[in-house]
């Protein structure tokens, strides 16, 4: 990497820094929440994106991923007595009883925890193509959830697990922000330097043309099986963070609906863009918010329409259609954020030249 | 397990199996002709259920009315849905349809929360279908016995139309080669609209079959018995309607053999089919009755 990038993207990170600093200060806690499940949305968005939107792999496996992680990295948090009081039904199996790490630790044991449960998928699945990879991903996702809702001592089945430890060392609740905030930069700026090394290439020529791409000697497998482990370890990381953050995770949480959640949000912001993904992350998850003031009732004057919970998803599909149907490539296609763009603008051009 | 358990679970794996099939060809018939997973067919499936629901309890129409007007009006909103979100990303990449299927069903499912409401319904069944049967030592739900009648009705009308009609011919020659088929003059969007609507008819079937055998009604209910119909269709060799009833039967049969074989494992029933998916798939491809195809480079 050239050394005028290099300050660039330290200058484009402090820029983010310093905006979060700010943001943290006149967020109610509210908000705050809503700014943090943004966060994981970013994550989940970008790990998805490497998959389906780099090696182009149309993989719906998502949601089982981020189970794996949630539950790995809860099993790993929550204290003796927290487990005692969860499995009423069925005493906890002995072994995880006793087991409490560090949530840094924990959170990363996750990630690997999916990434592992990919690698298992992996081995068969990545030999099928389009939509019989789709179709076999999602019904690898299922099966896992199928397992967790049938496996009553190991994750305390359907009744799902309560009273998860906040994000963080400290086990106080402000200091998720930072955390996943922390995270978010992490992934992003791994994700630019893997797309941007001869990794990245490989991946984007297996998207264009699978046939050429072999014959110039990539090793298919190889690099699917990569991005396909990388992208759910991402996805752990993911899923633990957004059960922590909710502090209570079922397995009906990891259907596959929340899959389509993250693919919509992909498609959205540009099938192969991170910069996409990043703000289609946090514009929808904002949006699915502020679209609740449809579910309630809406006084225009006298006029009062009483809503009928439900309408913003109606709202927010629609939208989604329109998307699809009309602007295939997204809000950014595969284009990315870099500063030359501002080297167009009229007035930063002069600066530029004498520099 | 005795002769008379075994012959009640046989004939229930029957009926479940009939009703996998039925909605295994809509699947199986779309992915032949657009080689499109057609996601919104397990909506599609349940908005037949709600149909036949209010025409009979808002509308107070007699069953076989009722039950009619949800066949016709499931047919035209499965037309609707390939005019509106499958016709105009036809010469798009295949990743770009799947995405649109993916989002019409989230519509569809949405919309029926709104409009249905969450909560779940009671299908109204009329005392006809209540009775119960006793032959023998084995007692059975009329319902039972008619869904595989019914079943087998519908295959052979289907077989009829696609084997026998001019429509049928047009509608198979699509399916082996599409752009040939143009060619020859085949209107291809009537033919696409047709296989949309025969497909959405049998799923209606399907539906207010489920719908009086398993009596209750929620939005999503659509989305498991749609993913495993899929999967039936995969088995079977996918684009194959025999294989797709073969397929809906392994699966039907197989699910209700691994809840009779022991309870605890009835937990597990909704991973039967995506474990058989993926073994079919590592060993067979194209499925149990599909044919192979080399790639083109």
């Amino acid at each position: 990497m050239k050394k005028a990038n290099v300050v660039q993207s330290l200058v484009s990170i402090a820029v983010v820094v310093v905006l979060l600093t700010v943001l943290n200060g006149f967020l109610s806690s509210f908000q705050a929440r809503i700014f943090n499940l943004c966060g994981i949305y970013v994550i989940l968005a970008l790990s998805m994106n490497l998959i389906n939107g780099f090696v182009g792999l149309f993989s719906l496996g998502h949601a089982g991923f981020m189970a794996v992680g949630a539950y790995t990295t809860a099993m790993l948090t929550m204290s003796k007595e927290m487990k005692e009081m969860n499995f009423f039904l069925e005493p906890i199996a002995p072994w995880l009883l006793n087991v409490q790490l560090p949530f840094p630790i924990a959170l990363i044991v996750g990630g690997l925890m999916a990434s592992l449960a990919a690698f298992i998928i992996g081995a068969p699945v990545l030999r099928l193509n389009d939509d019989y990879l789709a179709i076999a991903t999602l019904g690898f996702s299922e099966i896992i959830r199928v397992i967790f809702t049938n496996t009553q001592s190991l994750t305390n089945g359907a009744l799902g697990l309560k009273g998860l430890p906040y994000i963080g060392i400290a086990n106080k609740s402000s200091e998720a922000y930072w955390w996943i905030w922390g995270i978010v930069i992490i992934t992003v700026v791994f994700m630019v330097v893997l797309i941007k090394s001869t990794y990245g290439r490989a991946f984007k020529a297996i998207r264009e043309d699978e046939v050429a791409a072999e014959a110039m000697g990539i090793n298919l497998f190889k690099h699917k099986m990569m991005a396909f482990v990388i992208g759910a370890f991402f996805a752990g990381i993911g899923g633990s963070l957004l059960g922590h953050l909710m502090g209570t995770i079922d397995p009906l949480l990891f259907r596959y609906l929340l899959t389509f959640n993250i693919v919509l949000i992909v498609v959205l912001g540009g099938i192969g863009s991170i910069t996409g993904s990043v703000i289609s992350a946090i514009v929808v998850t904002i949006a699915m918010e502020v679209l609740r003031i449809l579910d309630g009732t809406i006084k225009i004057g006298s006029l009062v329409i009483n809503g009928i919970p439900g309408t913003r998803m109606v709202v927010f599909s629609v939208l989604l259609m329109v998307v699809i149907l009309f602007y295939q490539r997204g809000l950014m296609g595969t284009k990315e954020f870099s500063w030359s763009w501002f080297k167009k603008l009229p007035f930063i051009t002069k600066k530029a030249k004498i520099s | 397990m005795s002769l008379q358990t075994f012959l009640q679970h046989l004939v229930n794996g029957i009926s479940l199996g009939s009703l996998y099939a039925l909605l295994a060809i809509g699947y199986t018939m779309v992915y032949g002709i657009l080689r499109l997973i057609n996601f919104a067919h397990g909506d599609i499936f349940m908005l037949a259920t709600y149909i036949a629901f209010y025409s009979v309890t808002t509308f107070l129409l007699p069953w076989w009315a009722a039950f009619l007007i949800a066949i016709i009006l499931t047919a035209l909103l499965g037309i609707i849905l390939e005019r509106a979100a499958y016709r105009p990303l036809r010469s798009s990449p295949r990743i770009s349809i799947m995405i649109s299927a993916i989002g019409a069903s989230f519509l569809i499912e949405n919309l029926a929360i709104v409009i249905f409401g969450g909560r779940p319904k009671a299908f109204p069944i009329a005392p006809i279908f209540s009775k119960i049967l006793v032959v023998g030592d084995v007692s059975i739900s009329i319902v039972t016995v008619i869904i595989p009648i019914v079943t087998a009705i519908a295959l052979f009308i289907l077989n009829y139309i696609v084997n026998k009609t001019k429509t049928g011919m047009a509608m198979r020659a699509v399916s082996k080669d599409y752009d040939a088929a143009k060619l020859m003059g085949i209107n291809i969007n009537y033919i696409i609209s047709f296989t949309f609507g025969a497909g959405s008819a049998l799923a209606a079937i399907g539906g207010i079959l489920w719908g009086l055998k398993y009596p209750q009604l929620i939005p999503l209910m659509g989305i498991m018995p749609g993913l495993k119909c899929f999967i039936a269709a995969v088995i079977g060799g996918i684009g194959n309607i025999k294989g797709a009833v073969l397929g809906g039967f392994i699966l039907g049969l197989g699910e209700i053999a691994i809840v009779a074989s022991s309870p605890a494992l009835s937990g597990y029933r909704d991973a039967f089919a995506f474990v058989l998916l993926i073994v079919i798939l590592l060993f067979k491809p194209t499925g149990l009755m599909g044919k192979n195809s080399a790639e083109k480079v």
